[in-house]
């Protein structure tokens, strides 16, 4: 991806600094490729997600050939904003993102604080200051990862304490840019309008990453991925049967993408094991392996009509 | 004259680098710290004013040094001192424990004789520092 690049050093800089870096070098260095091709293998399509990523992993490797050189180099701003529908693998890339920030040298630990409102927001008034600092004194060297964001700021109620969490974590977030970084997530409409009301956090954030939805194919594929690390397979007709569930399941309520496909085939498992146990009799290795369609065709899914939108009898 | 108590106190002031360093070796062993802070520099003085909650599930440096500015901010004229617990025998046990900040004069201690029955002689410290209310000590 990246040619070997000779950058001349900068005529005001004489001293110790070398004259040229090898930008490939450097790449090799830090042994990203390896997580970048992980990325690419183990998610499937998010397309423009893994570009960006790209993008950000060859702005932090030319930000440390320029420092090398000797450029001035304040930190660069890390902060993100995943958007995108629930199920479309947000956290799962933020979890990918420390371990590349790591790699690269902008997060000291490399590991990941997973919150919500509930982590951040006390309950009564000098309650929320101090439950935000020790969210964010054990994130400090990590990438601290904000989900559903927008609940942070509920408009309707101004004595909300969330804007007093919002204030912590901007002043944070600008002040020690090299000890943290923050990614916000969640759904992208109410994202947008979050951002809106605070004009403070759209101007921190350097990168927002929108994250599409995925394909019926892509889903398919997803689902075999999952059943394959599960040591499952699915026959055939389970296959047919699965790509009419996930067109079947889009147009419901309540679809999640990806996490709509996993617990569909976690419960596709559970029916499986009843079948194997009413058979009464001897199973083999295929046969316990094997996810048939009469278990993915019991779903209510198939059954009932889609002007149901009784959430919690779906899948 | 230098209040010597805890690791490293018979050594220069550490610079917060070696602070840092310190902080993380703490964590790396899976140790919580805890900052405290007096201006009562007698030696039995153990129980100092907790800044704070002791900081669990940390793993980064970064906080706690984030922790231990606002503390000297705060009381710029007293001793801090970072502890750090180990749990692995069920309770918290202080492992390592250092001076971090210290005021710009120590006064030092007087040693008092007071005679006691039988003529017998009793020995009293008494840091001069004390001789000031608390929080009027070390001149804030």
């Amino acid at each position: 991806m990246l040619d070997t690049v000779k950058i001349n050093s900068p005529p005001t800089e004489g001293q110790q600094t070398p004259a040229t870096v090898d930008l490939r070098a450097l790449y090799a260095e830090t042994q990203i490729e390896a997580l970048l091709t992980e990325l690419d293998e183990e998610l499937i399509g998010l397309a423009p997600v893994k570009r960006r990523i790209r993008e950000i992993a060859s702005f932090l490797l030319v930000a440390r050939a320029r420092e090398r050189l000797g450029f001035s180099s304040a930190p660069p701003t890390l902060h993100m904003a995943f958007t995108g529908n629930p199920g479309t693998g947000k956290t799962t890339v933020a979890l990918r993102m420390a371990s590349i920030l790591h790699r690269l040298g902008y997060s000291r630990r490399g590991h990941l604080v997973s919150v919500t409102r509930d982590d951040l927001v006390g309950q009564y008034i000098g309650h929320t200051a101090p439950k935000t600092k020790e969210v964010l004194k054990r994130a400090m060297g990590g990438v601290l990862f904000i989900d559903e964001a927008y609940y942070l700021y509920r408009p309707e109620n101004e004595k909300d304490y969330g804007q007093e969490a919002i204030e912590i974590l901007l002043q944070v977030m600008e002040t020690q840019r090299e000890d943290l970084t923050v990614i916000l997530a969640g759904y992208t409409d109410r994202m947008n309008t979050f951002f809106h009301s605070n004009p403070g956090f759209r101007s921190r954030i350097a990168h927002h990453i929108d994250f599409p939805d995925y394909t019926d194919e892509e889903l398919l594929a997803i689902t075999e991925k999952l059943a394959r690390d599960a040591e499952y397979r699915l026959s055939e007709s389970a296959r047919e049967a699965l790509r009419e569930y996930i067109v079947l399941r889009r147009q419901q309520p309540n679809f999640a993408n990806a996490r709509s496909l996993r617990n569909a085939f976690d419960r596709a498992r559970l029916r499986q094991a009843m079948r194997l146990f009413q058979l009464d009799g001897e199973v083999d290795a295929t046969k316990l392996m094997t996810l048939e369609d009469s278990d993915i065709r019991a779903s209510r899914v198939f059954a009932e009509p889609r002007s149901d939108d009784d959430a919690t009898r779906l899948n | 004259m230098r209040v010597t108590q805890g690791t490293f106190s018979f050594l220069p002031d550490l610079t917060d680098d070696q602070i840092r360093r310190q902080v993380q070796y703490a964590l790396d062993k899976g140790w919580a710290l805890g900052i405290e802070h007096t201006d009562d520099p007698h030696p039995r003085n153990t129980y100092w004013e907790m800044w704070g909650q002791p900081m669990f599930d940390l793993r980064d440096a970064a906080g706690v040094m984030s922790e231990l500015r606002s503390c000297r901010e705060a009381h710029p004229g007293h001793y801090i001192r970072i502890n750090a617990f180990d749990s692995e025998r069920g309770f918290e046990t202080v492992r390592l424990s250092f001076i971090v900040q210290r005021p710009a004069e120590e006064p030092g201690f007087r040693l008092e004789r007071t005679e006691d029955r039988g003529r017998m002689i009793r020995y009293r410290l008494h840091p001069y520092a004390t001789d000031k209310p608390s929080g009027s000590r070390y001149g804030k």
